[in-house]
């Protein structure tokens, strides 16, 4: 009994050692840096000197800060075209290459498929915005189409117009976003009996409602984990933004992270960009405890 | 793959159930055709890049960008590679999407040794710990460390982006890794134990071995995202020299607005590794993304 709990107390020690390159960079690149941007928050800084303390000033400032609520209303509009509309996209191709493009023309066409929306998602961000800046911009190739077909006053200034540019950057943010919806429904779907569409279909149940009846019930975890990723990835959005508008044209594209991007080195407002990353922070933690609370609960029901 | 295995009666059930309802659906091509225009938007931009970036610009200039080239014009392709030193962007891309592979992978790979087959003390709590490391923003830690690189003498090198993103990513690996290691099978560790395998040896000579291709898949993943990044490189490397694909593809807006050949042959020229590392990893990409959602 004595040797064998001192063999597992030494067993758990020598074990712990393994954590030790792990938590040296868990310590001083996420655990630092996240404490001094806290403590930066609460001063005034311009990056060189001292920072000097001025309390809830930044966070005060915050409230009245016009740029600061757009960008946030910005990012509640970027949720759309990050986890709504792709989420939704999403479902309905995954069912029906699934349920129904598998069953009709085989396993290769449905998987071809796949791959080909997908495709969007593993390219560099800032490739898809070179891309669409290409495409979208006031001699871009829509404005000469639309030219071209004598559609002249259909041709806007698609990414330099405060009235177009936030749907303009919402279409390739689309664009990128469906596959990721895609192949995660589809692997969730895989587990999935085809007995029970089989069955369903046999009572007569035409695709709408196996849609609804089967598919998005027995999906709920993988839509739960996709909707919570892309908002939290919704919250941090960047680099489309820096490389289609940079914020722009007025503002109208602004987002939380471009924001505090500008204020750390352009405006050299530390102190001030610190208290909006705080802000995201919070929020981002606040979803993530959600998102791990529900998967161990899931892990209890397993 | 689960359908290939399947040749017995069943399938073959199934096969001709499904070509009667083949033949009873007419509406088959209806929604083939959707898709397929559906495909073709989504995949229509990549289309395009091809075909302007190979085109001359005077060609360009008569006969838009919807025009079919008439012969291979490369001097765009050539010009954007020159101009913005592409091989070297392309290196260093290389050189730190590698090297965060492999040293993600190996702290990965520690972590979860202590927590999911040491199962150490609050292994749960370190976990989620962990996780949240690499859920909140890097705004929330770019200045900080944008601040001790430049005090350690790191700032601009690729040496500060490696670390960085090694530690970052091998939170997800260290979750991923830990969930498989907590299933792996006690009867051969203890196995390995009573030959007087150590800790260390166990972990090389049993354990590796055996989680190979999970390692591999979590190696492909760490070198994607790496790939992909873009803030604190375009924070960390502002040299020329130093800077990654991404960063210097971030940097061209605007640049060459004035000759969209040059930007379609910038965004081919930016599309072409990842459509390589897609042709090769397809599998392991769509599989694993899967995984990485759902544990």
């Amino acid at each position: 009994m004595a040797i064998s709990s001192q063999r597992s107390s030494d067993g758990s020690r020598s074990y712990s050692l393994y954590l030790i390159p792990g938590a040296i960079g868990f310590i001083l690149i996420v655990l630092i840096p996240q404490l001094a941007n806290l403590g930066l928050s609460f001063t005034a800084w311009k990056g060189v000197g001292t920072p000097r303390p001025v309390g809830l000033q930044n966070y005060h400032r915050l409230l009245t800060d016009d740029q600061f609520w757009g960008s946030m209303y910005h990012t509640l509009l970027f949720i759309v075209s990050m986890t709504v509309i792709p989420v939704c996209i999403g479902l309905v191709l995954a069912a029906l290459l699934f349920d129904y493009v598998r069953d009709q023309f085989g396993e290769w066409v449905s998987s071809f498929f796949r791959a080909g929306f997908y495709l969007p998602q593993i390219l560099p961000v800032t490739v898809a915005g070179v891309l669409w800046g290409w495409i979208l911009n006031p001699v871009g190739v829509i404005n000469i189409t639309l030219k071209a077909i004598g559609l002249d006053n259909l041709a806007q200034n698609w990414i330099g117009d405060a009235t177009y540019a936030l749907a303009a950057v919402s279409l390739v943010i689309v664009w990128i976003q469906v596959g990721y919806c895609l192949v995660v429904f589809m692997a969730g779907l895989s587990r999935i009996d085809p007995s029970l569409y089989e069955a369903a279909e046999l009572d007569g149940a035409n695709w709408w409602s196996r849609l609804v009846t089967i598919t998005i019930p027995l999906l709920a975890p993988e839509i739960f984990v996709v909707v919570l990723t892309t908002l939290i990835a919704a919250l941090k959005v960047f680099a489309p933004i820096f490389v289609i508008t940079a914020g722009g044209p007025d503002n109208s594209t602004l987002v939380p992270s471009y924001l505090t991007y500008y204020h750390f080195f352009t405006t050299q407002r530390v102190g001030y960009a610190a208290a909006i990353a705080v802000v995201q922070t919070t929020l981002t933690i606040a979803l993530a405890v959600i998102f791990l609370r529900f998967q161990s609960q899931q892990e209890a029901k397993e | 793959m689960a359908y290939s295995v399947l040749s017995d009666g069943t399938t073959k059930a199934k096969a001709t159930a499904a070509a009667d309802r083949a033949r009873r659906d007419p509406m088959r091509w209806v929604v083939l055709a959707i898709l397929i225009l559906l495909l073709a938007f989504t995949l229509f931009p990549f289309f395009l890049a091809l075909l302007n970036a190979v085109k001359a610009s005077a060609e360009y200039a008569v006969g838009g960008p919807l025009s079919i080239p008439r012969s291979i014009d490369l001097a765009a392709l050539e010009k954007f590679w020159t101009v913005s030193d592409f091989g070297r962007k392309l290196l260093n891309s290389v050189v730190i999407s590698l090297a965060v592979s492999v040293l993600g992978v190996l702290i990965s790979l520690f972590n979860a040794y202590a927590i999911g087959v040491g199962q150490v003390p609050g292994s749960r709590v370190i976990l989620v710990v962990f996780l949240l490391g690499i859920m909140v923003p890097q705004e929330s830690i770019i200045y900080p460390l944008y601040y001790m690189a430049k005090a350690s003498g790191l700032y601009d090198t690729q040496l500060s982006v490696i670390i960085i993103f090694a530690v970052l990513q091998s939170a997800f690996g260290t979750y991923l890794l830990s969930t498989v290691l907590r299933t792996f099978p006690k009867e051969i560790l203890e196995a390995a134990e009573m030959d007087g395998s150590t800790h260390w040896k166990t972990l090389w000579f049993v354990i590796v071995p055996m989680l190979r291709p999970t390692l591999m898949v979590l190696g492909t993943f760490f070198f994607i995202w790496t790939w992909n990044e873009f803030l604190i490189p375009l924070v960390m490397l502002v040299s020329n020299n130093n800077q990654t694909v991404s960063v210097a593809m971030g940097l061209t807006r605007g640049q060459n607005m004035s000759d969209p050949v040059l930007q379609a042959s910038a965004a081919f020229l930016g599309i072409i590794p990842t459509v390589i590392f897609f042709l090769i990893f397809q599998r392991t990409l769509t599989r694993g993304i899967a995984a990485g959602a759902v544990k």
